[in-house]
């Protein structure tokens, strides 16, 4: 055995395309489920959160502005720096979570699957979605789903990686720009995917992703008057995700509650609002209102 | 201007002392024995009493509602759904002109706007929808759609018949059972509504219709159904999604806004006053999509505001059953209250009215259309929904300022957008944060195409395809 001393990698947080430490200056232990320590991750905190949701704000515009067939590259480019990595994501999934090596590479590779399949609906989801409406009078009417804004996602606590990517890019495919809570007692496998997001031409504040407790960091994301959806997905706890989807209720979000399902069209769809624009077709309609 | 001889509607419906509750297909008094009495707002006066629905009422309703999920509206085919949707379109239209005076009666609207618009689009979403019935394995929104259950809704006062269409319609062809609140304004509509039911010979408990006041909104919110629709205020949006929370149901929002109409100075004038006087005044202003905020170009605002002023001039406010009115009565009392305080807090806060001379009825709710100049968006007029015939003109200079104003609210349910200029149109329509943008035009409805906001306007769609998925497990 070598007796070079190994460099350990620091784990932190990723906000505005950046990998800051928590603003508190807190870390926490991580372990593995036999309780061997892995790592320090950061613990974020309420100033972390608002953080990432203005990073997430000021991203937003340009993303949603973006045309699908670019967001789809840069989806697609995640998937390729996954897989160049799946060895190393596979030994540290199977670290996290005690699964069997072999196990935890088919949960990688399951992965970066859905990240191609998610890449391959941006330029195909509008026009699944949306069209022309047969409306009875003169006019061209047309419908197209639009991204919210900034979405909220508490990701799956037990699936740290597959998880992950399953909440996170329906809602980036779509449009949005999304602040995660990576799964509490399994954060690494989180923050090596944010590696991965930074790497693959994704711009900085799309993707914000916290480590810490959920029960300290959610409600902050959950009241936040600039968050327009909320994902509850990885809030187990009943009695919690009733109290946060009664605060998401004061600015109306959209909310996902814990259970929903996974099909990636009503995914996409979820963290969409749709859009119709009218417009006169013809002289007899050029007079302007129903009067 | 001409004067115009009054042209009363002569048919007047049949209008009862007093209805019941319709339930399980009958038609009830209140377990606790408990009526209210509806008014006509156009002078003040009490039209018939109706029962109105408590806690106990509203289980029955429910459970009625589930019986005829499970054992006749659930297992009904598609097809067969379809035929009782398209008997009660046919028979709306029948019966066309008794509905469009009795609204005009309850609601204060102009017997113009229930004959032209409301009834017959009502009609249109019944027959719109029936066609949906035995096609929703085509609606494009999942593999098999299922209907979520019994559906408890509650509806406004603006659009008595015309919001009960938009939620029912859909409802029932996606094979859910409904009970239904109207507003306590406005409840005659709907029982007559409940009549055409019997009449369509639709299987008890399928659609059951409880008037009531806010208690009877709660009771059934929180009663077991499977899903909440509803359509008002963001006060009370907040408080149903907040009662739902934790639970298994399903919520749709169509609540308050606070619409920009966005002049450009390439606009074609004309068709642009007529629209923004139709985005405002059409129905009092009482439309939650209206284009209460004007932003005109600064180049061209004195002269929009002149046009504007002298089109305003020759509206014509009075007597809603007069085939000639343009503006009719203020809904209630309470509303016109409402109206009142908030133009009172626009001339304290400094903005400029103008109304235009009129004369109005001594009796009823009245309001004159009203026109806020020097308008700050930091006022409450400019930041709050009236909800009636009130518009606060704003100006901009450019493109990127006017998007910017009319993006600056919670609200997020319609806007309007005026150039001859197409590119500008996509332009300005892909940066508004609105679930329904009008070009060139405003206020215009159609059962195919979906209607709804974002942000606090609330979520879900009505209407067209994509209106399915509020009554669907996908």
């Amino acid at each position: 055995m070598s007796d070079r001393l190994r460099v350990k990698k620091t784990y932190k947080l990723y906000v505005g395309g950046k990998f800051p430490r928590s603003e508190s200056g807190r870390s926490y232990p991580v372990t593995t489920p036999d309780g061997t320590e892995l790592a320090n991750a950061a613990l974020a905190s309420r100033k972390d959160v608002r953080d990432a949701v203005a990073a997430a704000r000021k991203a937003h515009r340009p993303w949603a502005a973006a045309t699908a067939y670019l967001r789809g590259q840069i989806l697609y480019r995640a998937a390729e720096m996954l897989e160049g990595r799946s060895g190393q994501f596979a030994a540290e999934l199977a670290s996290s979570t005690g699964a069997d090596p072999g196990e935890a590479l088919g949960t990688v590779e399951a992965a970066i699957d859905r990240l191609v399949h998610y890449a391959g609906w941006t330029d195909k989801f509008a026009s699944v979605a949306g069209g022309a409406n047969p409306v009875a009078g003169p006019y061209f009417n047309h419908t197209k789903p639009e991204p919210l804004g900034v979405v909220g996602l508490l990701a799956p606590q037990d699936d740290p990686l597959l998880g992950l990517v399953e909440t996170i890019a329906p809602a980036v495919a779509a449009g949005n720009a999304v602040v995660v809570v990576a799964s509490e007692s399994r954060p690494l496998p989180a923050i090596g995917f944010a590696e991965v997001l930074a790497t693959s031409d994704l711009p900085g504040g799309v993707v914000n992703l916290l480590s810490g407790r959920v029960a300290e960091l959610a409600p902050w994301l959950a009241s936040h008057a600039d968050v327009n959806g909320l994902d509850l997905t990885g809030v187990d706890d009943p009695e919690l995700a009733a109290g946060l989807e009664r605060e998401a209720a004061e600015n109306l979000k959209v909310v996902r509650r814990p259970g929903s399902g996974t099909d990636s069209l009503a995914s996409l769809r979820r963290w969409t609002e749709y859009k119709t624009v009218w417009h006169p077709a013809g002289m007899a309609a050029a007079a302007g209102g129903g009067y | 201007m001409f004067e115009y001889a009054p042209a009363p509607e002569s048919t007047r419906p049949d209008i009862k002392e007093h209805y019941g509750l319709f339930i399980d297909g009958k038609f009830v008094e209140a377990e606790d024995g408990a009526s209210f009495t509806s008014v006509n707002p156009a002078d003040g006066r009490a039209l018939f009493t109706v029962a109105e629905a408590g806690r106990a009422d509203v289980e029955a309703a429910v459970d009625a509602a589930r019986r005829a999920f499970e054992t006749v509206w659930g297992p009904m085919s598609g097809a067969e759904r379809g035929k009782y949707l398209f008997r009660i379109a046919r028979l709306l239209q029948e019966r066309a002109r008794e509905f469009a005076v009795a609204e005009s009666i309850d609601n204060g609207k102009p017997i113009k706007e229930t004959r032209d618009f409301d009834v017959p689009t009502a009609a249109q979403h019944f027959f719109y929808h029936a066609g949906w019935a035995d096609k929703l394995d085509y609606a494009g929104l999942g593999a098999d759609p299922r209907p979520l259950g019994v559906v408890g809704q509650v509806i406004p006062w603006n659009f008595p018949l015309l919001m009960l269409a938009w939620k029912i319609g859909p409802a029932l062809a996606c094979g859910n059972t409904v009970v239904l609140k109207p507003a306590e304004t406005t409840p005659l509509t709907a029982v007559m509504f409940a009549e055409l039911c019997a009449e369509a010979e639709l299987p008890p408990g399928v659609v059951n219709i409880l008037p009531g006041a806010g208690a009877t909104g709660a009771a059934l919110v929180h009663s077991p159904v499977d899903k909440v629709a509803f359509t008002g205020s963001t006060a009370v949006g907040r408080e149903i999604a907040k009662a739902v929370a934790g639970t298994k149901k399903r919520l749709t929002l169509e609540l308050g806004g606070k619409a920009a109409n966005i002049v450009y100075d390439d606009a074609a004038l004309d068709q642009a006053v007529e629209g923004v006087v139709n985005g405002i005044f059409f129905n009092q202003g009482h439309v939650c999509c209206a284009g209460s905020r004007l932003l005109v170009q600064e180049s061209i605002a004195a002269e929009v505001l002149d046009r504007l002023k002298d089109r305003v001039s020759t509206l014509r406010i009075g007597d809603p059953l007069d085939k000639n009115t343009d503006v009719g009565a203020i809904n209630s009392a309470e509303q016109l209250t409402r109206i009142q305080e908030l133009t009172a807090a626009g001339t304290a806060e400094g903005a400029e009215p103008w109304q235009p001379e009129c004369e109005l009825p001594e009796q009823g709710f009245w309001f004159r259309p009203t026109v806020f100049t020097e308008v700050q968006q930091s006022m409450r007029i400019a930041r709050e929904e009236i909800f009636g015939p009130v518009l606060s003109v704003l100006t901009f200079r450019t493109p990127d300022e006017a998007v910017k104003k009319a993006n600056n609210t919670p609200y997020g349910l319609s806007a309007g957008v005026w150039t001859e200029k197409g590119s500008k149109i996509l332009w300005t329509a892909e940066r508004l944060r609105a679930g329904v943008v009008w070009a060139n035009t405003f206020n215009q409805f159609d059962a195919a195409s979906p209607f709804g906001g974002v942000k606090e306007s609330g979520y879900g769609r009505e209407g067209g395809r994509q209106g399915l998925e509020a009554y669907l497990d996908v």
